[in-house]
């Protein structure tokens, strides 16, 4: 049973929860700032954030300023963002799947962006950062067209949806080994390797700027449509039957998450276990209610990315461990504490 | 009249699942669609209820042509109850029963004390008040069946649908839930199994095979031995009782 049970406590646990997840938040991009090779004091760290910001003209050496401002804290708060869109598109996709396992990779989108970055990183269609995203994003949408399009437009019921979505991977995944194996030498299957376990290493403030946009106008949607997706509790028909339009917030819901992954996976790659894991853990926290659950799924998703981040950067010394390895390793023993904990009481 | 449908045709492929059916139900009847398997009830109640549209003809609810009222306003005068709903999720009773305040609910407006007023009511009349915070996977079979009862009161419908609500149940349990919905002030139809309970708690009956109408009329009227042998191909005594809506069926082994 969840702790938030209770409407009238649940709604100012609900609040205490967010309000205690953004000063976590918060203190996690600071520590994301600070720490690193070249380590910076949380002092120093405030300070060339509200130079930053244009608040202040504090006297601080300016290649701190750089590293905090230009490369971590957009890290950082890419991270945060990039962790809140995927635990947010898990949690719509187990809704709308009726699935425990859905995740945001489940409707192909992943393997359609890697092989549009493979496209890009072997084959050397384009050049450059942005034609990598470019392409990873058109192999996202060219993957969710063809799931869109096995699944009769997502109308045909979860189970044809998640087959839809298994064919779209492996044929997309198939491409990239096809294209690895043929193409590619040693180096670039390296790169496509670490690109395929996500990387933050390189993201910028226009980045940033992208995805807080896409996050949070998805997010902004599906709370509008939450009602919506708490109707499929007990399937397409119940909720047909409570006055759902069930085809249209479908495709809705499924275009915005297919939106959110795609613009995440082109910038930092696939960041695989949040989009599983966090909405498991947020339900059993806030319930299962969606009004709840995905501010809590964001709030939780971001993190947990920005701390796997700093894990990622000081685990090993001089090198960074890609995000992905991160997630898994330090989200297992988490999760198996919940699962533990939440196991069923006969 | 509160339902009424005129020459239903529905099918898949080329099979015709529904064959050119018509009916009326009166404001605050209970009738009772029996009919053996594949003869088509589940479907005929799914296109009653707005949950399918018919290949032609048309159904009219409280005067209005469901197909061109909108999804949410039909299900503020309309609940389905499916036989046997289930959820993985990790819902409580007052959680499933909520729903049912969703077609009445925009995008936006809070919880309001009307709606915990029905939802309270809702709990109340299926006699479940003191489940309300239990988990929805911990409630029996006979439980859940309740609660899908209130779900659909709380949508405040005028009409109810039920979909075999006795399957799996044991006779006590389904006794209860059919004297439950008899009781209700709403019109319901209700797709039954079993004869004898379509003979104790429903005003009307409905005869389906193979799609058509075979019958339709008081349980007395309806279920004789010959139809029983034609539609149902059993061998049965049907027993009028000493009082009007006790007309017991005894099947014979051969």
């Amino acid at each position: 049973m969840s702790i938030a049970d209770d409407k009238e406590a649940g709604a100012g646990w609900l609040a205490i929860f967010l309000g205690l997840a953004l000063i976590v938040l918060a203190v996690a991009v600071a520590l994301a700032a600070a720490i690193g090779d070249y380590s910076i004091g949380v002092g120093t760290v405030f300070l060339a954030v509200t130079n930053g910001l244009g608040l202040t003209a504090a006297d601080i050496p300016p290649i701190e300023q750089s590293v905090v401002w230009d490369l971590r804290l957009s890290r950082a708060l890419v991270a945060a963002l990039a962790g809140a869109g995927l635990a947010i598109c898990g949690a719509i996709l187990q809704a709308l799947l009726r699935n425990a396992l859905a995740e945001p990779f489940v409707l192909g989108v992943s393997a359609g962006a890697s092989t549009g970055a493979v496209a890009v990183i072997v084959l050397g269609i384009g050049a450059g950062s942005v034609s990598l995203s470019m392409g990873a994003f058109a192999g996202a949408f060219a993957a969710f067209a063809m799931v869109a399009l096995l699944s009769n437009g997502a109308t045909s019921g979860p189970n044809h949806t998640i087959l839809a979505g298994v064919a779209a991977s492996q044929l997309f995944n198939a491409l990239t080994s096809y294209i690895v194996t043929t193409s590619g030498n040693a180096q670039q299957a390296r790169d496509v390797m670490f690109w395929l376990l996500g990387s933050f290493g390189g993201v910028r403030w226009p980045d940033f700027q992208l995805l807080v946009v896409v996050v949070f106008v998805g997010l902004a949607i599906c709370l509008l449509m939450s009602r919506s997706l708490d109707a499929f509790t007990f399937g397409d028909e119940d909720a047909a039957a409570l006055g759902v339009p069930v085809a249209r917030i479908r495709l809705i819901l499924f275009g915005v998450t297919a939106m959110i992954t795609a613009t995440i996976v082109s910038m930092v790659g696939t960041i695989g276990f949040v989009g599983l894991v966090v909405p498991h853990a947020a339900r059993y926290v806030v319930g299962p209610m969606h009004l709840r659950l995905l501010p809590a799924c964001a709030a939780v998703g971001a993190i947990f990315l920005v701390l796997a981040d700093i894990a990622s950067r000081v685990v090993a010394e001089q090198q960074t461990i890609p995000i992905g390895v991160v997630t898994a390793m330090v989200g297992v023993p988490f999760f198996a504490i919940i699962l533990y904990r939440a196991r069923p009481q006969q | 009249m509160s339902i009424s449908a005129h020459n239903l045709v529905w099918g898949v492929r080329h099979k015709t699942i529904v064959a050119d059916v018509s009916l009326s139900v009166a404001p605050g009847e209970t009738l009772g669609l029996i009919g053996p398997n594949g003869s088509g009830k589940s479907s005929l109640l799914r296109l009653l209820a707005g949950l399918k549209q018919p290949l032609s003809g048309r159904v009219e609810i409280l005067g209005q042509d469901i197909a061109r009222v909108p999804r949410r306003t039909l299900a503020r005068q309309v609940a389905f109850v499916q036989q046997n709903a289930a959820t993985d999720t990790n819902v409580s009773v007052r959680d499933v029963v909520r729903l049912g305040r969703t077609p009445h609910r925009s995008a936006l407006s809070g919880w309001s004390a009307a709606d915990e007023a029905v939802v309270s009511a809702a709990l109340e009349r299926v006699d479940m008040t003191g489940h309300r915070a239990q988990a929805w996977q911990t409630l029996s079979g006979g439980e859940r069946q309740r609660v899908h009862i209130a779900r659909a009161l709380a949508q405040s419908p005028q009409v109810m649908f039920l979909d075999e609500p006795t399957n799996h149940l044991d006779i006590h349990h389904q006794i209860e839930i059919l004297r439950m919905v008899r009781d209700l002030d709403l019109t319901s139809i209700v797709a039954l199994h079993d004869l004898n309970l379509a003979a104790m708690f429903c005003d009307r009956i409905v005869v389906l095979k193979a799609g058509a109408v075979v019958d339709c009329g008081t349980p007395d009227a309806v279920l004789t031995e010959t139809l029983l042998r034609d539609v149902f191909r059993v061998n049965a005594e049907v027993c009028a009782g000493p009082i009007p809506c006790q007309t017991h069926i005894r099947f014979k082994a051969a």
